[in-house]
């Protein structure tokens, strides 16, 4: 199918992230969903639960009693080489933390929403990516999108990514709670028969429960051994580099619309000066690179999509010979006294000859609006500082009697 | 770009009401986002919601500090909020009130006042103060900004004929004074 004719057979909609997160998980026709309601994800089982209902949606559904239980039957249900999808955010994720590390270790390419939230205490509901970048290290892929379009191509894409033969593992499809999950814009629908000729059904090969063939599944591991798992998962990381920017071109080519793949420049062929984001800022941040470049002020954007795989060599070259860069966090690495992007950024940069001066930007914590002003804050002090800048810069709008 | 703020109060369908706009909009193949404010939302407290409409995609997912034209769905409301916070000079204010248009006590910064008594129409219609349909039809004929007809029909299929009429009867009631701003 070209992309004129995949084009041609979508319809244009108005949703709300939630709504293309489901979407893009019914288009994906997942065998098994099991998942629990949680703000600000709720719609998402919402609007599945109703699909469902409306049997529009051909699988097996179950509303769980808690997210333990519903990462722990989608662990059962992958291992019988079906296709799992679930969704979840914060409080629920942190609940989830035993079966996630599992669904990665067993090496099954289960794919999950996380509607970004921040951790309590104190008590919030609102937005920031804190409950799965404190994840990373889980072994887990994760991307993280920028709007509602996005949300459902990389949903669709997700399911490719980790089945693929070299990957096999569970990924994180990552966005902004309230900012996305609550926001309502046109999106593009692909149809169902464009879905399907890109994305096959799954056949799992490497690991299958089947009574006919008894098999232990986790039985107690020596350390010897335990280290080849680990080698091989973290070779399996390395390979999706590679798979997810195959992926995505693919995607690319077949529907029209490119989203970067590991990595999305802007504005960055001449820049002298970067700034660094992840997330819903994102849209923000270009707004205010061009205007910045309409004040004849060399300035670019990098989004990071992927943060696991982490792409090392993709920021290297995209950065290397900067005068100056920023990095804007929505969340905080305690202990660090930055955001945890700009460690991931500056810990790749070290394999540059060149120290770039750098800043950590911290910002939008709960849910704050990072705004076009704060924005163009964060991109003029880039452009003046000239150090290496280890204690982040706290970018807020003044509140009244604060 | 054009950018909206609603001000109403939980239960009145101002969220709801901010994305029949996007709707209307990208019905006439545009684009729009609609934002609602991330407050602690009860029945009866204040909401905001923020809109933005353009002829091409929309980036700045942030919400509206500036906007072109404000939309009030409850004439207590402004005891409770500075609804006209930030307003561009010469804005749109469309509001609910049994007042006429041109008696209206506006800021200076409003330069279009747009009159309706929603709450007495809605009342009438529908036996309740639901006012987000009756102030959609306010809106368009303030601003013009989307098509009447794709409003109605978006309002008909979520809430049915009744409030498609009262989106209509809303228009055609709606005064519209554009102020000296000499």
């Amino acid at each position: 199918m070209s992309t004129h004719q995949a084009a041609a057979k979508s319809r244009v909609d108005v949703m709300n992230g939630n709504m293309a997160a489901a979407w893009g998980a019914r288009l994906s026709r997942p065998q098994v969903i099991a998942a629990y309601p949680i703000t600000p994800q709720t719609p998402v089982v919402e609007y599945l639960t109703q699909f469902f209902a409306d049997q529009e949606l051909d699988c097996q559904m179950s509303e769980v009693d808690s997210e333990h239980t519903a990462m722990s039957m989608l662990t059962g249900a992958s291992l019988t080489g079906v296709r799992c999808y679930t969704a979840t955010s914060s409080q629920g994720l942190a609940l989830m933390y035993e079966p996630y590390f599992r669904a990665s270790t067993l090496r099954l390419p289960i794919v999950m929403n996380i509607v970004n939230r921040e951790m309590i205490s104190p008590q919030t509901v609102w937005g920031g990516p804190q409950d799965s970048l404190t994840l990373r290290d889980a072994g887990w892929l994760q991307i993280y999108v920028e709007d509602n379009q996005e949300i459902l191509d990389t949903t669709i894409q997700a399911f490719k990514i980790a089945e693929h033969q070299d990957v096999l593992l569970p990924i994180n499809v990552c966005y902004d709670g309230f900012y996305l999950s609550h926001m309502s814009e046109r999106v593009e629908v692909p149809s169902q028969e464009s879905v399907d000729a890109f994305l096959p059904s799954y056949h799992s090969d490497h690991i299958l429960l089947d009574p006919d063939r008894p098999a232990a599944v986790d039985p107690l591991t020596s350390g010897y051994l335990l280290m080849e798992y680990r080698q091989k998962h973290m070779a399996a990381q390395q390979a999706a580099l590679d798979v997810i920017a195959q992926v995505h071109d693919e995607f690319a080519r077949l529907f029209g619309r490119d989203w970067g793949g590991l990595i999305e420049t802007y504005r960055m062929e001449d820049a002298r000066y970067a700034l660094v984001t992840m997330g819903s800022v994102t849209g923000a941040v270009r707004e205010v690179v061009d205007r910045k470049r309409e004040a004849g002020v060399p300035i670019g954007l990098i989004k990071v999509r992927a943060l696991r795989p982490f792409p090392l060599q993709q920021l290297r070259s995209a950065m290397s010979g900067l005068k100056g860069y920023g990095v804007i966090d929505r969340n905080v690495s305690f202990g660090w006294n930055t955001g945890i992007l700009f460690q991931e950024v500056r810990s790749a940069l070290c394999g540059l000859d060149e120290q770039i001066p750098c800043i950590p930007f911290i910002s939008g914590l709960g849910g704050e609006d990072i705004t076009l002003d704060l924005v163009g804050q964060a991109a003029d002090a880039v452009v003046r500082n000239t150090a290496m800048v280890e204690q982040a810069q706290w970018l807020q709008v003044a509140h009244e009697g604060r | 770009m054009k950018e909206i703020r609603l001000h109403g109060r939980g239960g009145m369908g101002t969220v709801k009401a901010s994305q029949i706009i996007v709707y209307a909009n990208v019905a006439r193949n545009g684009y729009g986002n609609s934002i609602p404010f991330f407050g602690f939302e009860r029945q009866g407290a204040p909401v905001t919601a923020f809109v933005r409409l353009d002829e091409k995609p929309i980036r700045p997912k942030t919400q509206v500090y500036h906007p072109d034209c404000v939309i009030i769905l409850d004439p207590t409301i402004q005891n409770a909020v500075d609804v006209f916070h930030g307003m561009k000079q010469g804005g749109i204010c469309v509001i609910n009130t049994p007042e006429r248009a041109e008696d209206l006590k506006l800021p200076s910064v409003v330069g279009t006042a747009a009159a309706v008594d929603a709450t007495s129409l809605a009342y009438s219609r529908l036996g309740k103060a639901i006012t987000n349909t009756a102030m959609l039809g306010a809106f368009v004929k303030a601003t013009g900004w989307v098509d009447l007809a794709a409003v109605v029909e978006k309002v008909v299929e979520f809430w049915g004929k009744e409030n498609g009429d009262l989106v209509e009867e809303a228009y055609a009631e709606t005064v519209v004074h554009r102020r000296d701003m000499t």
